[in-house]
C-alpha cells in the first residue's frame, strides 16, 4: 500500500492504494467514479480516456501511485458548474453515441483534442509547415484512438467539429 | 381519484427525431452497465482459461494459490457447484475436466480485489492430458457433416429444378468461390456481471441483449423457481449478438457467489472476448450463377462449408438469403459443418445474411460483367415478384426504388464500367453496388401499460436497450398508442421484474416490444375510457402477451431491402485501400425514430467497411484458438477509415409486418456492405478479391 494524494474533478483526495491499482480502477473501483469505461485494459481502445494535467490519457496505462499529485478531471467533471459540456450538447444533438460505453472517453479524448488543435500542435493530417485548424479531417485524425464498436463515427465527428466551431 | 385523460394528437410521437432519452446519463457518465453497480463486501473473480486445445484437466495447483493473501476461493471441475446441466453446453462452466477448445475456462480466482484475483489467475498452474486437435475449416475434410436445421430453424438444404443442367445451357455462368475469416463481435463493454444471492434468491447484474432469457436459463442451471432470480440489465454496452444468450460468465458469477458467501462481480477481459463470447464462423462459399443472353438468371447454387464446435451445433444460415434474393428456375444451396476444437461460433450482427450476401452481391456483380450490363439493370431484370421458392407475395419488396434512389443520390450514372478508368493522382477510383436484404419478423412479448393518477403512465417489459434506442422508440410507440405525449410516459426495460420479453435479436426489438407496447397501450386506453378517465391510487395497469395474436396471423415472407454504393479509392503503387464513400438507402417499413435509425444503419454499414477491409481472426495452427486476441492486432473501423457514410431511406409502411409497419434497421446496415466495396474496389483496379478482408498485398504484385 502506498499513499497517494490527486485531485479528481477538482475535489482534493488521498488513499491508501495497491501499487497495481490503474487511475481507471481507482477512479470505478475506489472512488465508484464510474464514468470511464473499462474496454480493454491496455491501452488500444480509449474507452478509459481521462485529462491528466489537461492532456489525455489512457488511465488503464496510469498507475495509481504514478499519478500522485496529479489532476485528474473525468467526463464527471466535464461540466463543472453547467448542466452539460459544450461537448456533452453537441454528442446528444448529433446522436454521437449509441450504447455509450465509449462515450466518457470519446468526450474526454474530444476535450483534449480540441485543446491540442487550439494549441497549434500538428497531427500527421496537418499540412507540412502550416498551423493546424480546425477540421473534419484533423478530427478524424485526433479521434481515432477512441473506438466505437457502435461505430457513431460520423456522427462524432460532425459533434465535434460543431462544438469546436462554436467554442 | 383524479382524471386521466388520453386524445389522438395530431402529430405522432412515431417519425419524429426524439434525442434518446438515457442521453444525459449517457455523455455525463451516470449511466449504470452491469460491473458498476455499488455492492459492499463485493469479491471479484477472475476466469483462467485453457493453455491447450483438447484434452483434460490433470491438476491444479489451487492449493497453493489459496494461501496469497486476499484470495478466497480457487474453483475448477474439482470442487465447484454441480449445476443442473449435462456436459453438452458451453454454459457447463467447471463441470467437468474436459477441454473443448483452447482458452475455455478451466478454473477461476475469486479475491478481495482485482489485482489479487488477476495476478493468481496468472500464478496458478494447471497440467493436463494432451489430445490431439483440428481447428483448422478447409473445404475437402472427410467430416464435413449435414446439420438437420441451419440457425435458428430454417431447412439445411433447398432444391428445385435441375440445378447443373440448366447451368450446362446457360449462356453465361459464374463460377467462383469466396471465403470470410471468422470475425468476433467485440462490443465495447465486455460481459459482465454481479452475483448477489439471498438464501436462494438470486440477483445479477448482468450485460446481456435479453435479461428474461438469462433468467430462465440460470433458474435452470441453479434449480430455482424463475421467480427466485432476478436479472438487471439496464445498459448494455452493446452485443452485436455476443451477448444474445447467457455466455459462461454469468454462471461462474453466481456460481463464485454461492461458494465464497458474498457478493461476486466479474467482467471478461478483452482478450478473453475473443475466447468463449462467441464470433461468427468462417465461411467458404461456391456460387454458381447461370443467365441467359439477356441477363436473366436461369440457375442459382449456392453451396457453403461452415464450422462449429464439438460442445454444441452452431449452423450459420449462410445462404438463406439466396433462397428469396433473385428469380431463377433452377436453384439450390446447402449448408456443410465440420465439428471442430474451437469455441461455439453464434450470432454477429445479421448471422447468415452478412457473410451469404458478401458471396452472392460479389457473384451478382461478376455476372453484370459477364453479361455486360450494369449492375443495377441485372438486380432489376432478377428482382422477382413472388418469393421464387415459394412463390408467395412479399409484404412488401422495393429493392427497385432502393437501387434507383441510391444510384441517383449516389451519381451512379457518372460511373465507367471499365476497370482502371478512373484516376485521381496515384489513386484508382471505382464504384461498386450491392444489394442488402433482413428478414422483417416478431416474436411473442408481454408488456404492461400503468397510467398513474398525476397523470402520467409506465410502461414496462424486460426489453433491452443495447445502443439500439429501444427506450426511445417504444416510449414513441407507446405515447402514440396512448395518445400521449412521449414526456408523460416513463419506459422501463432491462429489468426481470418487468414483463417477460423476448431478447434483442435478429432485428425483431422493435417489432416484438413494440407490438406487446402497442397492445397493452391500447387496452389501458379502453380501460381509462371504460373508467371514465378515473385512476385510483395505486393506478391503472393492463398487462397483454401477443402470442395469440403473433401465433393466428398469416405467414409470408417479409423481408426489409436496401442497396448500398461505395467508392473507393485504390494507392496504385501500394495498394492501399479506402472507401471515400458509403451511402445506402434502405426500405426498412416507417421508420419510428429517424435519428437513432440513421445511427444503427451507419453503424452497421461503417461495421460493413471493417469487415471489408480490417477485421479477421487468425487461426493459430498450431497451438488452436485465434492470435490476434486484442484491439490492438484484430482491426476494427476507427474514426480515420470512414469519412462519409450516409445512410437515406425510402417511404415504406408496412402493415402487414407489425401494427407499427415497421421493419427492423439493426442489422440490414451490415448485410451487401462487404461486396459493394469488393465491386468498388474490382472497379477501380480490375482485381476481385473474394477472400475477406481486402488487403492491400491482395491488390499489388
Ligand atoms: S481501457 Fe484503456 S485503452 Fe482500453
Ligand atoms: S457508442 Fe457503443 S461503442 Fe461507441
Amino acid at each position: 500500500m502506498t499513499r497517494i494524494s490527486l485531485t479528481v474533478n477538482g475535489e482534493p483526495r488521498a488513499v491508501d492504494i495497491d501499487s497495481r491499482v490503474t487511475v481507471l480502477d481507482l477512479l470505478r473501483e475506489h472512488f465508484g467514479l464510474t464514468g470511464a469505461k473499462k474496454g480493454c485494459d491496455r491501452g488500444q481502445c480509449g474507452a478509459c480516456t481521462v485529462l491528466r494535467d489537461g492532456r489525455r490519457v489512457n488511465s488503464c496505462l496510469v498507475l495509481a501511485v504514478s499519478a500522485d499529485g496529479s489532476e485528474i478531471v473525468s467526463v464527471e467533471g466535464l461540466a463543472g458548474d453547467s448542466d452539460l459540456h459544450p461537448l456533452q450538447q453537441s454528442f446528444l444533438d448529433h446522436d454521437a453515441y449509441q450504447c455509450g460505453y465509449c462515450t466518457p472517453g470519446q468526450l474526454c479524448s474530444a476535450v483534449g483534442a480540441l485543446a491540442e488543435l487550439a494549441a497549434g500542435s500538428p497531427s500527421v493530417v496537418t499540412g507540412e509547415g502550416s498551423a493546424p485548424t480546425l477540421e473534419p479531417e484533423e478530427i478524424r485524425e485526433r479521434m481515432s484512438g477512441n473506438l466505437c464498436r457502435c461505430a457513431a463515427y460520423v456522427n462524432i465527428v460532425a459533434a465535434v467539429y460543431e462544438a469546436g466551431r462554436s467554442a | 381519484m383524479t382524471r386521466t385523460t388520453t386524445t389522438t394528437r395530431t402529430t405522432p410521437a412515431i417519425g419524429a427525431a426524439m434525442t434518446r432519452i438515457e442521453g444525459p446519463d449517457k455523455v455525463r457518465g451516470s449511466a449504470t452497465y452491469a460491473y458498476e453497480y455499488p455492492l459492499d463486501a463485493v469479491a471479484y473473480c477472475c476466469a483462467v482459461g485453457s493453455t491447450i486445445a483438447h484434452g483434460r484437466v490433470r491438476s491444479t495447483s489451487a492449493d497453493a494459490i489459496r494461501q496469497i493473501p486476499g484470495v478466497l476461493e480457487v474453483l475448477s471441475h474439482a470442487n465447484a457447484p454441480r449445476l443442473a446441466i449435462s456436459d453438452g453446453s458451453e454454459l457447463a462452466v467447471l463441470q467437468s475436466d474436459r477441454v473443448a477448445y483452447r482458452r475455455q475456462i478451466v478454473a477461476a480466482v475469486v479475491a478481495e480485489s482485482f489485482e489479487i484475483a488477476t495476478e493468481a489467475a496468472g500464478a496458478l498452474e494447471i497440467e493436463y492430458d494432451v489430445e490431439p486437435f483440428a481447428v483448422e475449416l478447409k473445404s475437402d475434410d472427410p467430416d464435413l457433416y449435414r446439420p438437420d436445421k441451419v440457425n435458428p430453424g430454417f431447412p439445411t438444404d433447398t432444391e428445385a429444378g435441375d440445378v447443373d443442367g440448366a447451368l450446362r445451357s446457360a449462356a453465361h455462368v459464374v463460377d467462383h468461390t469466396y471465403r470470410t475469416p471468422a470475425y468476433h463481435n467485440n462490443p465495447m463493454e465486455p460481459h459482465a456481471s454481479i452475483a448477489v444471492w439471498e438464501g436462494d434468491d438470486l440477483t445479477v447484474f448482468d450485460s446481456n441483449q435479453g435479461a428474461s432469457p438469462v433468467r430462465a436459463r440460470l433458474a435452470e442451471l441453479f434449480g430455482l423457481p424463475t421467480g427466485s432470480v432476478r436479472v438487471v440489465s439496464e445498459h448494455v454496452g452493446g452485443g452485436f449478438g455476443a451477448k444474445g444468450l447467457p455466455r459462461p460468465v454469468v454462471v461462474l458469477a453466481a456460481m463464485a457467489a454461492r461458494v465464497v458467501d458474498r457478493p461476486v462481480k466479474i467482467a471478461v477481459t478483452r482478450e478473453q472476448m475473443f475466447a468463449f463470447v462467441g464470433y461468427r464462423t468462417p465461411t467458404i462459399q461456391r456460387v454458381q450463377l447461370g443467365a441467359d443472353a439477356g441477363g436473366r438468371i436461369t440457375a442459382i447454387a449456392h453451396d457453403v462449408i461452415e464450422q462449429t464446435s464439438t460442445i454444441e451445433e452452431f449452423a450459420e444460415q449462410t445462404a438463406v438469403a439466396t433462397r428469396m434474393m433473385y428469380a431463377g428456375a433452377s436453384r439450390r444451396t446447402t449448408h456443410r459443418l465440420r465439428r471442430l476444437d474451437v469455441p461455439t461460433p453464434g450470432w454477429m450482427r445479421a448471422p447468415g445474411e452478412c457473410p451469404g450476401m458478401f458471396a452472392l452481391e460479389s457473384a451478382v456483380d461478376e455476372l453484370a460483367i459477364a453479361t455486360r450490363l450494369d449492375p443495377i439493370e441485372l438486380r432489376l431484370r432478377n428482382d422477382p415478384p413472388t418469393d421464387p421458392e415459394t412463390g408467395a407475395p412479399f409484404t412488401s419488396r422495393n429493392l427497385e426504388a432502393c437501387l434507383r434512389e441510391g444510384a441517383r443520390l449516389f451519381g451512379w450514372s457518372q460511373r465507367h464500367a471499365e476497370p482502371r478508368a478512373r484516376r485521381d493522382g496515384r489513386w484508382l477510383v471505382g464504384t461498386g453496388v450491392a444489394a442488402s436484404t433482413y428478414p422483417a419478423r416478431a416474436r411473442a412479448s408481454k408488456a404492461t401499460a400503468w397510467a398513474r393518477p398525476d397523470g402520467s403512465f409506465d410502461v414496462e417489459l424486460c426489453a433491452a436497450d443495447i445502443g439500439t434506442g429501444a427506450r426511445t422508440a417504444l416510449t414513441q410507440i407507446a405515447a402514440d398508442a396512448l395518445g400521449a405525449e412521449p414526456r408523460r410516459v416513463r419506459l422501463g426495460l432491462g429489468d426481470t421484474n418487468f414483463s417477460e420479453a423476448p431478447l434483442a435479436g435478429g432485428s425483431m426489438g422493435t417489432s416484438s416490444w413494440g407490438w406487446a407496447v402497442t397492445r397493452a397501450c391500447e387496452g389501458l386506453r379502453a380501460r381509462l375510457a371504460a373508467a371514465n378517465g378515473s385512476v385510483p391510487v395505486a393506478g391503472l395497469a393492463v398487462e397483454v402477451d401477443t402470442k395469440d395474436e403473433i401465433e393466428r396471423r398469416a405467414q409470408r415472407p417479409a423481408h426489409a431491402f436496401g442497396a448500398q454504393f461505395a467508392e473507393v479509392r485504390v494507392d496504385e503503387d501500394t495498394g492501399e485501400i479506402r472507401v471515400a464513400r458509403l451511402l445506402g438507402v434502405f426500405a426498412a417499413g416507417r421508420i419510428v425514430n429517424p435519428m437513432t435509425a440513421r445511427s444503427q444503419l451507419i453503424g452497421g454499414m461503417t461495421m460493413g467497411i471493417s469487415m471489408a477491409l480490417l477485421e479477421a481472426s487468425l487461426l493459430d495452427r498450431e497451438y488452436g484458438d485465434y492470435l490476434n486476441h486484442d484491439l490492438a492486432q484484430y482491426e476494427i473501423a476507427t474514426c480515420a477509415d470512414v469519412p462519409m457514410v450516409e445512410a437515406h431511406w425510402i417511404d415504406e409502411r408496412d402493415d402487414f409486418v407489425n401494427p407499427m409497419g415497421a421493419k427492423g434497421v439493426g442489422e440490414i446496415g451490415i448485410v451487401g456492405t462487404a461486396a459493394a466495396i469488393a465491386n468498388a474496389t474490382y472497379n477501380a483496379t480490375g482485381v476481385r478479391v473474394r477472400d475477406l478482408p481486402i488487403r492491400l498485398e491482395k491488390l499489388i504484385g
